[in-house]
């Protein structure tokens, strides 16, 4: 199996829940191939990726353009923790406007060189979003973040191909 | 004890025999049966208003679905609780609250202490089919020692009739109709400048969810006590 994980908007706890798999990694690593994800060296997202886990909401228009090349390319994608279900804390900016937030993060909060960044920082999107009011996701995973636990499951459901059942497992903000 | 045979309703809930007093509702006889039946609004001990809709259920003969805290039993009654109809229904009903309002759990101080977080689970919710509304609403906490999130308010109307009828002091109403409804203190004005509130706090232990909180809880630290609540019901039904 050919497994991926991405990195949208998330604070990165979702990966670190990964990595708390500790040991059982290697139980996952003799079934599945790592061929994309933050933890690793690569640079492009593949072809013909079997499962993704997608940490993070749809915030900007680099999360946007990656989500549907990812889906494109992938046969189950995972929505992995609150973010990406929900939208979670990234989508508490969603109340306001984008100009709002950009004020508050580069002109009020900043003392050195105040001003939006017209480079390099992709613009946001006028809402943070979970990623299956983007594109269709199969497998949803809540939790903030979903434990190692959890993960080991779910991971290992799918590598079995059988769908995870989660609601008894996890929920909202677990 | 000789009750007449006329007090006793008997009725099927769920296939299951059971019997009731005639003035107790399809709620309170599935409760001493030990059968779910999920609800937000109501809760012993304060009157019922049938506001959530979470408890709707199907009877036997009626081609609409009863909301089986306010229904009286009757004899013969045949209640189903569970259904696939009923769970679409409750479903769509507990994702809709998640859209209205801007519950984001995992910050929440009622984390894990929750009643919508909690049937959401009950009920195998992991994702929310409806766009969420992101509405901008406030955050009082101008009370001493209470704060109002009304991010996190379901308006269940708890917290409005535990002040009139326990309490006594009706501090809490609501304003608005729709989506636009909001809870209130007093006449629309902050909380901390509220003359009818007696800062007793049932109101924020009633509430299922964090809107009502104590100052100084984190997240995931609001426990709510609702010992009270039948206690006091009971010590006054006494004394009637």
């Amino acid at each position: 199996m050919r497994l991926a994980t991405v990195w949208l908007d998330g604070c990165s706890g979702c990966h670190m829940s990964l990595l708390d798999l500790d040991e059982r990694l290697l139980a996952v690593a003799e079934k599945a191939d790592l061929v994309y994800s933050p933890l690793v060296d690569n640079k492009i997202f593949p072809e013909d990726v079997d499962i993704t886990l997608v940490e993070g909401a749809v915030s900007n228009e680099e999360d946007l353009h990656k989500i549907r090349m990812v889906r494109e390319r992938t046969r189950i994608l995972v929505s992995l923790g609150d973010c990406a279900v929900t939208a979670n804390v990234p989508g508490m900016r969603n109340p306001f406007l984008t100009s709002e937030v950009y004020d508050r993060a580069y002109r009020e909060n900043v003392t050195f060189d105040p001003g939006i960044p017209n480079q390099v920082i992709p613009p946001l999107l006028p809402y943070s979003r979970p990623v299956h009011e983007i594109v269709p996701v199969d497998v949803f995973v809540p939790g903030c973040p979903p434990s190692a636990d959890v993960i080991f499951y779910a991971v290992s459901e799918l590598l079995e191909g059988r769908i995870p059942e989660l609601s008894a497992k996890t929920r909202f903000g677990a | 004890m000789n009750r007449p045979a006329a007090n006793i309703k008997t009725l099927k809930i769920d296939g299951r025999d059971v019997t009731a007093r005639p003035e107790e509702t399809i709620l309170e006889v599935a409760r001493q049966n030990n059968i779910f039946i999920p609800r937000l609004c109501e809760l012993k001990g304060l009157s019922t208003v049938g506001a959530c809709r979470l408890c709707l259920v199907e009877v036997k003969g009626s081609n609409r679905l009863l909301p089986a805290c306010v229904t009286r039993v009757e004899e013969g009654m045949e209640v189903t609780t569970s259904s696939e109809r009923l769970d679409g229904y409750r479903k769509a009903i507990l994702e809709l609250l998640f859209t209205e309002r801007n519950h984001i759990c995992s910050v929440c101080v009622s984390n894990a202490h929750c009643e919508l977080q909690s049937l959401a689970q009950k009920l195998g919710i992991t994702h929310v089919h409806f766009p969420y509304r992101y509405p901008v609403v406030a955050v009082d906490a101008s009370h001493e020692r209470f704060i109002v999130d009304h991010n996190r308010c379901i308006l269940c109307s708890r917290c409005v009739r535990v002040c009139e009828e326990i309490e006594g002091a009706h501090t809490w109403d609501i304003m608005g109709r729709g989506i636009d409804a909001l809870v209130i203190t007093d006449l629309n004005q902050p909380w901390g400048s509220s003359e009818s509130c007696t800062g007793c706090g049932k109101c924020v232990h009633v509430c299922p969810t964090g809107a009502l909180s104590e100052k100084g809880r984190s997240v995931a630290e609001m426990l709510k006590r609702r010992q009270f609540l039948p206690y006091l019901t009971l010590m006054r039904e006494d004394r009637e």
